[in-house]
């Protein structure tokens, strides 16, 4: 589904030039949900990015349902293919924008008839009601506001989903929320994710596999099984693991 | 009764759940209208500019006579029962002059209030949204308008195009754009890269789309903040091209060559230039004041989410 090789991204010209992402590759299956996990600063979010196109100082290889991409130029397909979840609901919604605004602009640019009902069913898609069709994103709060994100998303009936700590910005409770969302959303639709997170159980709780970063380095993929039986083989992995465990007496 | 139906009828337009497109427009207008209305100076402006509409729209009506009818042997009156703010120096009736008048205040900010912001704008919006090179030269040559003091810009356009509120108008707007440009293209740099842009270029939008659609209704309500408070400005600017003749031509009554007319009486016949003095100032202070409540209800920073 989704074959990342040989992945660099820098942001700048030298000498301020500055490597976020070095010589990254791994692969995703249909179906798979991926995480990649790593402090902040380590590249995760980078790579979603250069994927979609919104950076466009890269080089590799990118492929996506076995097409290669190239840039920041994405075509019709490739839109209807990859969506992404952004990490900050209350950035990610247009303020002057109603829901209703926001999801039939989308369905209209993905070129989908029967607007009005595709709504009803997104909205109920993602927990929300008819009562918040309406909703202007001030009006909302975060949890909904990242359903509307989500429901977004789901316009396109894309097959890969690309989720950028979809729920680091939301309190505890909410976030079990989303993630239960995400997980059903995905039985039912048959979805692809990558998920970008620097909580380690999170990814536990939603992927098959993970890989982790450290400063832009892939430094190991592993499964959530080697994960949760300390298969880790590399040094930082285990003291990754070791942190999320909770914190020492020192 | 029907203080039942207006209860209900607020609920309405305030619910947190509106069923149609239209309720929550209309609940999102009301809401700003109940900001607005809560800040008293900004009201009393609205009052004020409300009174010059209906002044100038209903000008032959209202006025006690002509604003052109000379009378010389009436002439420099000072305010009396049958003329209230006076007569000038060729007898006319001054406060038929103001009101009269203020059809072409009305004509003059009207314009330059659509001309000048939209020019402004497009430019700062393209300019902020493109970068690169696009950016270089837009901003340059709004540099190059913001590098002259602006009546003496709009003095040499007028010189150049010919005396006339017409041209003194386009003059006005040609020289007024350029802080507008600037000020959009600083709220467009801050929102070109959020993350709600990002989500809509991931769903094909293209760039007119994203200009149009999603930056300029976020660019426009302190765009509109900052014309309501530079109108004062425009209106002392056309009444400074009307008193140097350059504007509105005799005998059209433009309030800023009313005070020129006014000018070589005014020791001993205060009242000529006063009134209509007093009208650019009491014009002047209420957009003033609206600004500042379009300020409360429409800028973003300010309103409390």
């Amino acid at each position: 589904m989704l074959r990342v090789d040989d992945l660099d991204v820098w942001f700048g010209f030298p000498p301020d030039r500055v490597d976020a992402v070095k010589r990254a590759s791994f692969s995703v299956a249909e179906g798979e949900s991926f995480g990649l996990v790593g402090e902040s600063g380590s590249g995760k979010s980078t790579i979603l990015r250069a994927i979609t196109g919104l950076i466009d100082s890269w080089s590799g290889t990118i492929e996506v349902a076995g097409q290669a991409v190239a840039g920041q130029k994405r075509d019709r397909a490739f839109h209807k293919t990859v969506q992404m979840v952004f990490q900050d609901p209350y950035a990610s919604l247009h303020p002057r924008h109603s829901v209703d605004r926001v999801l039939s602009e989308t369905l209209k640019l993905q070129g989908m008839g029967d607007i009005d009902s595709r709504i009803t069913r997104l909205l109920e898609d993602v927990g929300l009601g008819q009562g918040f069709r309406f909703r202007y994103p001030h009006q909302l709060s975060g949890g909904q506001r990242q359903r509307v994100a989500i429901a977004r998303a789901l316009a396109a009936e894309p097959r890969l989903l690309l989720l950028d700590e979809p729920t680091s910005a939301l309190d505890v409770s909410v976030q079990a929320e989303i993630l239960n969302l995400l997980t059903d959303l995905r039985a039912e639709h048959g979805l692809t994710y990558v998920m970008v997170s620097h909580d380690l159980s999170v990814v536990g709780h939603m992927c098959d596999r993970l890989a982790v970063m450290r400063g832009g380095r892939i430094e190991e993929i592993m499964t959530v099984d080697q994960l949760r039986h300390g298969g880790a083989t590399e040094d930082y992995t285990r003291h990754l693991i070791a942190a999320s465990a909770g914190y020492e007496r020192a | 009764m029907s203080d039942v139906q207006f209860q209900s009828r607020r609920d309405w337009l305030l619910t947190d759940a509106p069923q149609t497109r239209r309720q929550a427009r209309l609940g999102a207008i009301y809401q700003g209208w109940l900001t607005f209305r809560a800040n008293k100076l900004a009201m009393f402006g609205l009052v004020i500019l409300i009174i010059l509409i209906v002044m100038a729209v209903f000008a032959p009506w209202l006025a006690p006579y002509s604003p052109f009818s000379q009378n010389l042997a009436d002439r420099l009156q000072p305010p009396s029962a049958a003329h209230w703010l006076g007569t000038d120096h060729l007898g006319r009736d001054i406060l038929s002059r103001l009101i009269h008048g203020s059809r072409i205040t009305l004509f003059i900010v009207g314009t330059v209030a659509l001309i000048a912001p939209v020019i402004g704008l497009f430019i700062g919006t393209v300019a902020g949204f493109a970068g690169g090179w696009v950016d270089q030269v837009l901003m340059r040559i709004t540099d190059i308008f913001l590098a002259f003091p602006k009546l003496v810009l709009a003095l040499a356009f007028v010189a150049a195009l010919g005396a006339g509120i017409g041209n003194a108008v386009l003059a006005l707007a040609i020289t007024a754009w350029p802080p507008y440009a600037r000020l959009a293209r600083a709220e467009t740099l801050t929102i070109r890269n959020a993350d709600f842009i990002a989500a809509a270029r991931l769903q094909g939008a293209g760039p007119m789309r994203l200009l149009i659609g999603h930056i300029w209704p976020l660019c426009v309500s302190s765009l509109i903040v900052r014309v309501a408070l530079d109108m004062a400005g425009i209106i002392l600017s056309a009444a400074g091209l009307g008193f140097l003749g350059l504007g509105a031509q005799p005998p059209m009554p433009e309030w800023g060559a009313m005070i020129s007319d006014g000018r070589t009486y005014i020791l001993d016949f205060w009242w000529v230039a006063a009134m209509p003095g007093l009208a650019i100032f009491i014009v002047s202070l209420a957009f003033n004041l609206l600004g500042d409540g379009l300020r409360d209800v429409l800028d973003p920073k300010g309103a409390k989410e």
